[in-house]
């Protein structure tokens, strides 16, 4: 579905990330992990549209993917990501005024009510049903991304970003809402880019994990060269905790530290 | 003892400092009007508050011999009209300047330098041109309100615009929003409790502007009572003027602070 041809990205004469060459299909699971500054944050901004490739190409079915935000691929950002002057419901109903009448985001009255109808049935599905005239500010961490993920899903985007969703939130709720990802993944048959810092959530959601680096270095002009992708796991899920998951665990884990966090 | 930092007063406790001040200021204004009136009876400097309420009780309920008209009444309507004009336009004016620079790098590479500019002139050194161009009447006293407090506004609005999360912005466009949708939408409605913001900041320049037009050239209006009675040094009328207008500009700010509580509570509730 998704084609990276030869990728490239450079600030300057600083290179940020160099050959990528790789291929997704539709349905996979990418999680991409790398030490801070190795450049999978400027990847995901390339995949949204906010950034554009230096050289090379990302095509989407064939085409090359248009050089702004559009919706075809949704967002859900660390933070930021719901309107705060909106109810939780009007959050997610503006997804559909958006989509429906571009230029002003107004609907009448029947497009309202069907869009009201389908809002509540996703705010039921991450589990917001209970605070559907809530203001963001009333709301938790968890239930902020919980919205984030509820309105970014109502357009049904080819592809799903994740900026480091849960890099804010505590160990529990963390778990909670990899079971909520899981669940709309297989359940929308999701194409999901997921960048995060930490480790065991990329095998834990991935069915592939990528891991940026440098491969080669220039002790005197370290910016020469950029980051790209060393490692690109099929993470058969069931295996996951068994001798080789974590002896690959270890390698990468040697590799990327001391930059990249094991939480537990 | 506890260091002072750590001292707070009680509900009444505060409630008597809060009205301390203002009885001193009080109980000095009338031992110093005593005194000039013992010495002189005839003294126009500080008036007793008897003098205050016979005059006012003739400005409030009395027709004027010349016009027929309730004075202060008049006055107070002539100048909120004028103030009320003045900040609706300036209000109006700056939220669409303000929105469009904010919002749009094109528009704002075009005009922020020419509305930094505008914002630097002096507008009182433009009041005799606004009287040439405008005339004598309303038109020239709401112009220089607006001149005088739309920029403020506009660059005030333009930076608030700014600081709202590009993340909102990525956000509107990846649920299909067109550019006009996402200023509708996203922004404008984030912008309107900020722009009342601004518009109370605004307000004590706008009664600056107010009263200096009036006292230039009008025929009625609290600025221009001020400045006409000052001639026969008339502290009667000027000081229970002052006292209106400070009432008036104080009632004023805390209605909008009021309706911005109101309207928009997602924005007082650290909702960002």
């Amino acid at each position: 579905m998704l084609q990276i041809n030869n990728l490239w990205k450079s600030y300057g004469d600083q290179i940020v990330l160099e050959r990528i060459h790789t291929e997704v299909q539709a349905g996979d699971f990418v999680t991409m992990v790398g030490a801070s500054g190795c450049g999978k944050s400027t990847f995901l901004k390339m995949l949204l549209g906010t950034e554009v490739p230096s050289k090379g190409q990302i095509l989407l079915d064939g085409q090359p993917l248009a050089a702004e935000p559009d919706a075809d691929r949704g967002i859900v950002f660390q933070q930021y990501s719901v309107f705060p002057h909106l109810s939780v419901l009007d959050n997610v109903i503006i997804a559909c005024a958006f989509s429906q009448s571009p230029w002003t985001g107004w609907l009448g009255r029947t497009r309202k009510a069907a869009a009201r109808q389908a809002a509540e049935a996703m705010l039921d599905k991450v589990g917001l049903s209970h605070a559907l005239q809530r203001y963001p500010h009333e709301l938790s961490g968890g239930m902020k991304q919980r919205l984030a993920i509820a309105q970014a899903l109502m357009l049904k985007p080819r592809i799903l970003l994740l900026d480091e969703p849960f890099g804010a939130l505590d160990p529990g709720i963390r778990a909670d809402m990899h079971e909520l990802v899981l669940g709309l993944w297989r359940e929308h048959q999701l194409t999901v880019f997921m960048v995060t810092h930490d480790l065991k959530e990329a095998f834990y959601l991935g069915t592939r994990l990528w891991v940026f680096d440098k491969v080669r270095h220039d002790p005197q002009a370290p910016h020469r060269y950029g980051a790209s992708l060393t490692y690109d796991l099929d993470i058969n899920r069931k295996r996951g905790s068994d001798l080789q998951g974590a002896a690959l665990l270890k390698d990468i884990q040697a590799r990327t530290a001391p930059t990249v966090a094991l939480a537990g | 003892m506890k260091r002072m930092i750590n001292l707070r007063p009680d509900r009444s406790w505060r409630m008597m400092l809060t009205l301390l001040p203002f009885a001193l200021l009080l109980l000095v204004y009338i031992l110093s009007s005593d005194a000039r009136l013992a010495l002189n009876p005839n003294d126009k400097l500080l008036p007793s508050f008897a003098q205050f309420a016979s005059t006012m009780q003739q400005m409030v309920f009395e027709p004027s011999k010349r016009t027929g008209e309730l004075l202060f009444w008049q006055d107070t309507f002539s100048s909120l009209q004028r103030l009320g004009l003045g900040i609706l336009i300036a209000a109006t004016l700056g939220l669409v300047i303000g929105l469009l620079t904010g919002a749009l790098p094109l528009v704002s590479a075009a005009f922020s330098p020419l509305l930094t500019v505008v914002s630097l002139i002096p507008p009182m050194a433009l009041l005799p041109i606004l009287f040439i161009v405008f005339g004598l009447g309303e038109l020239s006293k709401v112009v220089l309100i607006v001149i005088g407090i739309f920029p403020f506004i506009a660059r005030d609005i333009q930076k608030r615009a700014q600081e709202i999360p590009a993340e909102q912005l990525v956000k509107s466009q990846t649920l299909g929003a067109a550019t006009p949708a996402i200023l509708l939408r996203v922004l404008l409605p984030q912008l309107m409790p900020r722009l009342i913001d601004a518009v109370r900041l605004s307000l004590g320049a706008g009664w600056l502007f107010l009263i200096a037009a009036e006292a230039i050239a009008s025929t009625d209006g609290l600025g221009y009572r001020i400045f006409l009675v000052r001639r026969y040094l008339s502290m009667d009328v000027i000081l229970p003027y002052v006292a209106w207008i400070t009432l008036l500009a104080f009632l004023v700010d805390w209605l909008l602070a009021w309706a911005n509580r109101r309207l928009y509570p997602w924005y007082h509730q650290g909702g960002l």
